[in-house]
C-alpha cells in the first residue's frame, strides 16, 4: 500500500514528525494511484514543515475526494459537494487569505460535474493547489467514463468511449491559470518537486496527476484484461472483490519518454519536458498540450507558470489579518454611523 | 357559517357587494397611477412626487407595478397617499397619469366615478367618460421646448405630470425641488433640466387648466423624523451592522439591489479610511450554485457570510443547503420572494417560497426561516440573522419579497443592534489546550449544537473533518444505524432549541375578538387596513404576525385562544397554513387558510373581504 512510509525519523523544523502528517487509513482500493498522491502530500508537508493547523484540505465528491481523510490529521478538513469544492475553497480562502489551501479533486469532480466552478475558481485565481486525481474513470460508481476518458478508449461497463477528452490542463490554461503542471501517480519525486512548487505558488495552481484506476480501467480487448475478466466474470459484475495489484510506478529522466503498463495491459506514453522547457509562455503551454494530445502522449512536468496575475483575496483588497479573525469593533460600525445615516434619510 | 377548508358541507356566499369599500378619498386620502412605458425614465418623476408628499408629512407609500424588461412593456407606479396611515396597496386609483397609449383605454377605464385622467394634449384622445375629469397637457411639446437633447427627451417628458400634479394637487413646489435635489445628488445641470420642465408644467397647468376635481394635498405632521427606505437596503444595511465579511451572489430580479446596497453601504462603513482595505469580500459568483458554495466554505472558515437570491436561486441553492443544514455551518441567505413556479414572473410578488424553504434539501432537513414585515425587521434580522446562524450553526434564510424589497417603505429610523455578537460555541486554542481535545459534533449542553472550531486555529486538537455524509459525534465517517440515528435526534434537538431562539411573533390581542388572524412578511399593511375595515363592520380581530420559523409557544397559545384563526399569505397553496397545522397537529381544524396569489400585494379591502365572507 502507497501510504507505507519509512519509520519516522525525528522531527522536521517545526518539530512534528512524519506522522503528525498523516491521516486516518485509506479505504481506497489496494494499488490506487490516489494513495500514493496521499503519500506524496505527507512527504512534502513535512518536509517543508507546513504548520498544518494554517491549513486547510478540501475536496467534491469521488473516490479521489475521500483522499483528505487519509493525510494531515491536524488540518481542518472540508469534504464537500460533487464538483462544488471550487466554491467553497473560494469562500474559505476569502474568509482567511493567510491558511494555505489544499483542493482535491477527480476527473469527474473537475472535468464534468464542477467545470464551470473549476474553470471560474482558476478565472478569479483562487489561493489553492488544486489537484485532479484524473483516472478517466467513475470508481464510486462503478466504471462510468469520465470526460477525460480517451476517445476510443474501452471499458468493461461503459463500452466504447467516443467522445474527444477533455484535457483539464488546456482548460486551465484557457483560464489563464498561472500554474498548470502534470505529473504521473507513481512518478513520486516528480509528484513532489510539482507539489512544492506548487505550494509555494500565490494563485491557482492546477496539479493534473495521472492516477491509475485498479478496479475499474480495465480495457476490453486487452488480452489480460480479457482473461482476468473473463477468469473473475462474476466477481466483476458485482464488484465485491478487488484484487490487489502492484502499484505502478516510473522513474524517467527529463527530456525523456516513457511508455507505462497500466493495471488493464494497456499503455500511456509520459514525456517529461525537459529543461529546456520555457514555462512562461502560454501560448507554447498550449501548443504544447495540443501536440501532444495528437501524439496521444501525456506531457508530463511544469507546463505553465505566472505568478504576475493578481490573487482574489489581494483583488478584493482584503487586510492582512483574516477577515474570519477581525474583533467585532472592526466588523460592526458605530451607532453614530448609523444616526448620522438615519438623519441623512429623515 | 365558519369556514373549514376540507368541511363538505361549507356553503359558499358570494362576497357582499356592499360589504366593504376602501375609504373614501378627497383630501390627503386618494391614490394616484402613473402608466408609462418600462425604461422612459418614469422612476424619477415618480420618487419625486412620493418624496415631496413623505416629506410633506403625509403618510405615503409606492408600489412599482414593472415588466420583466428593459424597454417597452407596460408599467405603472402607484403613489398611496393616506392621511390615517394606511400603505397597502389600493384596488383603485382615483387620478391615473395615462402616458402609455398602449394601455390607455384599460387605465381609464380603470378610474373611478369622480377620478381624474391627465394625457398627452398629442393624443387628441376622444374624452368620452362623463363621470371623471380628463386633463391634457402637451407633452411632447414640453419636452421638445425644455431644450434637452432628443435622447433625454422622453426621460424629462415624465417631469410635465410632475409640475401638474404639483400644481393641481397642491404639492409644495420647494419639496420637489428637493426630492430632485436628492435624486441626483446634488447635480445642478440634470436638476435644472428636470425642475423647468416641472416649473413649465406648472405655468402651463395654472393658466390653461381649472381644476375640477377634490383631490388635494394638504400639510400633516406624521412622518416627522421617519424614513422611507426599501427593504434590500434596509437588509443590507443591517448586514453591514451585524458584520457580515463574506457575500456571495449571482444577479437576480428581485434580489439584485440587496447586494447593490451592501456593496454601496460597506465601501462608505467598511473601508479603513487609511489603508483603503475592506474588512468585507464581495462576490459576484458563476452561479447560484457557486454563490452558495462560497457562502458554506466561507463560513466554515469563520467568515459572517450571506447570499441574497429568489426563487430560481434558492433552487440552484438547495444542494448546498442541505450540505450546511447537515454539516451545521452558519450562513445568511435572503430570498427576496417574486412569483413562481419555475421562471415565474420575476418582478411581482409572492410569497411563494415558503415551504420549499422551510424544507430545502433532500432527506429530512429542516430550516429556520425569518419573516421580515417592515423595514424595520428587515434591517434587525440583516444582522441578527447571523447572531441566530452561528449559534446555531445552521444556515438561516430571510424570506422578504419583491414588495417590501424594491418598493419604498416608509419606517421609523433604525435602532442600533441591542446586543453585541454572538459568534456562538467557538473553542479557541486556548480552551482546547484546557479541555484537552474536542468532539465536534457532542451534545456537551444538551442542547443539540456542538463545539466547533476555526480553521486556523493554532492548536493541533482544533482540527475536525466536516463533510455531508455519515458522521458520528467525532466527526469521523460512519454507516452505523445507531450513530446515524443519534445524529438525526440531536439535529431534531437543535430545531427544537431554535424555537427559543427565534424572533417571537408580535400578538395583538382585541378584547372581545373572537376571530385570529395569523400572517407574515410584507401582508402587514394589507392586514392592518383589514382589521380596520373590519373593526367597521363590527367583526372584531386578534392579530400574530409571525417573524419567524419554527414556531414558538406563543403561536399555540394565541390558536388555542381562537375558535377560528385565519391564515393570510400571498401565494396559491396556503403555504405557511400548512405548515402551522404540522406545528399545532392538535389544533389545525382551527386554521382556516385565506390565500391569493396574482403578482400583486395583498390589498386591505380583499383580505378584509375574504374573512368577512367567511365569518357571515
Amino acid at each position: 500500500m502507497a501510504i507505507q512510509e519509512p519509520p519516522a525519523q525525528g522531527v522536521n523544523l517545526i518539530g512534528l514528525t512524519r506522522n503528525d502528517y498523516k491521516g486516518r487509513p485509506s479505504t481506497l482500493c489496494k494499488g490506487c494511484g490516489h494513495d500514493s498522491i496521499s503519500a506524496r502530500i505527507i512527504s512534502v508537508a513535512y518536509d517543508l514543515a507546513i504548520d498544518p493547523t494554517q491549513l486547510i484540505k478540501l475536496s467534491g465528491i469521488g473516490c479521489s475526494s475521500k483522499t483528505p481523510a487519509y493525510f494531515l490529521n491536524q488540518s481542518h478538513g472540508f469534504n464537500g459537494l460533487h464538483g462544488r469544492m471550487p466554491s467553497m475553497a473560494t469562500g474559505a480562502t476569502l474568509a482567511n487569505c493567510s491558511l494555505s489551501a489544499i483542493g482535491i479533486s477527480g476527473d469527474g469532480d473537475t472535468g464534468s460535474i464542477g467545470m464551470g466552478q473549476f474553470k471560474h475558481m482558476v478565472r478569479r485565481n483562487v489561493p489553492v493547489v488544486y489537484i485532479i486525481e484524473n483516472n478517466g474513470v467513475y470508481g464510486l460508481t462503478k466504471g462510468q467514463f469520465s470526460a477525460t476518458a480517451d476517445e476510443g478508449q474501452q471499458l468493461k461497463y461503459a463500452g466504447l468511449n467516443e467522445l474527444p477528452a477533455i484535457d483539464v490542463c488546456l482548460e486551465a490554461l484557457v483560464a489563464d491559470c498561472g500554474f498548470v503542471a502534470r505529473s504521473f501517480a507513481g512518478d513520486p519525486r516528480q509528484v513532489e518537486a510539482l507539489l512544492k512548487a506548487a505550494l509555494s505558488h500565490r494563485g491557482t495552481a492546477v496539479l493534473d496527476i495521472i492516477s491509475p484506476c485498479v478496479s475499474f480501467n480495465d480495457h476490453e480487448d486487452s488480452t489480460k484484461s480479457y482473461a482476468w475478466g473473463k477468469a473473475h466474470e462474476e466477481i466483476i459484475s458485482d464488484f465485491t472483490f478487488i484484487p490487489a495489484r502492484e502499484e505502478i510506478t516510473v522513474d524517467y529522466e527529463a527530456g525523456t519518454s516513457v511508455d507505462v503498463a497500466m493495471h488493464d495491459g494497456s499503455h500511456i506514453r509520459l514525456k517529461k519536458l525537459d529543461n529546456n522547457y520555457d514555462p512562461t509562455d502560454r501560448f507554447s503551454a498550449m501548443r504544447l498540450l495540443e501536440d501532444a494530445h495528437i501524439k496521444q502522449e501525456f506531457i508530463t512536468g511544469l507546463i505553465y507558470i505566472n505568478e504576475q496575475r493578481p490573487t482574489l483575496p489581494e483583488l478584493e483588497r482584503l487586510p492582512e489579518a483574516p477577515l474570519a479573525q477581525l474583533p467585532a469593533e472592526r466588523l460592526r460600525p458605530s451607532r453614530e454611523a448609523l444616526d448620522a445615516l438615519m438623519r441623512k434619510m429623515m | 357559517m365558519v369556514g373549514n377548508a376540507m368541511s363538505t358541507t361549507h356553503v359558499r356566499r358570494a362576497p357582499l357587494p356592499t360589504d366593504i369599500d376602501e375609504s373614501p378619498s378627497g383630501i390627503n386620502n386618494f391614490t394616484i397611477v402613473a402608466a408609462t412605458v418600462n425604461g422612459s425614465g418614469s422612476q424619477t418623476a415618480n420618487q419625486c412626487l412620493l418624496r415631496a408628499i413623505f416629506k410633506m408629512g403625509i403618510p405615503a407609500s409606492g408600489k412599482n407595478i414593472f415588466p420583466s424588461n428593459i424597454q417597452g412593456l407596460p408599467t405603472w407606479f402607484s403613489i398611496r397617499v393616506s392621511r390615517d396611515g394606511f400603505i397597502a396597496r389600493r384596488e383603485t386609483a382615483e387620478i391615473v397619469v395615462a402616458l402609455n397609449r398602449q394601455t390607455a383605454a384599460d387605465d381609464i377605464a380603470g378610474v373611478p366615478p369622480g377620478g381624474v385622467v391627465i394625457y398627452p394634449t398629442e393624443w387628441k384622445l376622444s374624452e368620452d367618460r362623463d363621470d371623471i375629469t380628463y386633463y391634457s397637457l402637451p407633452v411632447q411639446q414640453m419636452a421638445k421646448d425644455s431644450g434637452a437633447n432628443a435622447d433625454l427627451r422622453p426621460y424629462v417628458a415624465n417631469m410635465v405630470y410632475v409640475g401638474a400634479l404639483t400644481e393641481l394637487l397642491g404639492i409644495d413646489v420647494e419639496e420637489i425641488k428637493a426630492a430632485l435635489a436628492d435624486h441626483f445628488q446634488g447635480k445642478q445641470k440634470p436638476i435644472d433640466l428636470n425642475f423647468g420642465v416641472v416649473q413649465a408644467a406648472i405655468d402651463y397647468t395654472r393658466a390653461n387648466i381649472t381644476k375640477r376635481d377634490p383631490f388635494r394635498i394638504e400639510r400633516m405632521s406624521e412622518t416627522a423624523g421617519k424614513i422611507m427606505m426599501t427593504g434590500n437596503s434596509a437588509g443590507a444595511l443591517g448586514a453591514v451592522f451585524g458584520g457580515f465579511t463574506v457575500a456571495a451572489w449571482y444577479p437576480i430580479t428581485p434580489s439584485t439591489s440587496l447586494v447593490d446596497a451592501l456593496s454601496d453601504y460597506a465601501k462608505e462603513l467598511r473601508t479603513d479610511p487609511g489603508t483603503k482595505e475592506h474588512s468585507y469580500a464581495i462576490v459576484q459568483a458563476e452561479d447560484e450554485i457557486a454563490a452558495a458554495g462560497m457562502v458554506v466554505g466561507a463560513g466554515w472558515a469563520g467568515a459572517r457570510a450571506m447570499t441574497s437570491t429568489s426563487g430560481p436561486g434558492l433552487s440552484l441553492m438547495t444542494e448546498y443547503a442541505g450540505f450546511a443544514y447537515f454539516a451545521e455551518v452558519p450562513a445568511v441567505i435572503w430570498d427576496i420572494m417574486r412569483m413562481g413556479p419555475s421562471t415565474g414572473l420575476p418582478t411581482r410578488v409572492s410569497q411563494g417560497d415558503v415551504l420549499m424553504a422551510y424544507y430545502l434539501g433532500h432527506g429530512d432537513t429542516r430550516h429556520v426561516l425569518l419573516f421580515p414585515a417592515s423595514m424595520e425587521d428587515c434591517f434587525e434580522f440583516g444582522w441578527r440573522a447571523f447572531d441566530l446562524a452561528e449559534r446555531l450553526q445552521t444556515p438561516i434564510f430571510v424570506l422578504s419579497d419583491l414588495d417590501l424589497g424594491m418598493n419604498l417603505w416608509m419606517s421609523e429610523p433604525f435602532t442600533y443592534p441591542d446586543q453585541p455578537m454572538d459568534r456562538g460555541k467557538v473553542l479557541s486554542a486556548e480552551e482546547l489546550r484546557r479541555l484537552g481535545g474536542f468532539n465536534r459534533y457532542e451534545d456537551v449542553d444538551g442542547d443539540g449544537i456542538g463545539y466547533r472550531t476555526i480553521p486556523g486555529t493554532p492548536d493541533a486538537r482544533a482540527a475536525y473533518f466536516t463533510r455531508g455524509s455519515g458522521h458520528n459525534a467525532f466527526a469521523q465517517y460512519t454507516e452505523r444505524p445507531d450513530e446515524w440515528e443519534a445524529n438525526l435526534e440531536r439535529l431534531a434537538r437543535k430545531f427544537a432549541y431554535a424555537r427559543t431562539l427565534v424572533p417571537k411573533p408580535v400578538v395583538d390581542e382585541v378584547r372581545g375578538a373572537k376571530i385570529g388572524i395569523i400572517a407574515y412578511g410584507s401582508t402587514e399593511p394589507g392586514i392592518e387596513e383589514a382589521r380596520s375595515m373590519l373593526a367597521d363592520q363590527g367583526v372584531k380581530t386578534s392579530y400574530l404576525r409571525l417573524r419567524a420559523l419554527p414556531t414558538t409557544g406563543e403561536f399555540n397559545e394565541f390558536v388555542a385562544r381562537y375558535p377560528r384563526v385565519y391564515v393570510v399569505e400571498n401565494n396559491f397553496d396556503a403555504q405557511m397554513h400548512k405548515i402551522l397545522q404540522t406545528e399545532a397537529p392538535e389544533q389545525a381544524a382551527r386554521l382556516i387558510p385565506i390565500a391569493k396569489c396574482d403578482g400583486l400585494p395583498l390589498t386591505g379591502r380583499w383580505i378584509a373581504r375574504s374573512i368577512l365572507e367567511k365569518e357571515l
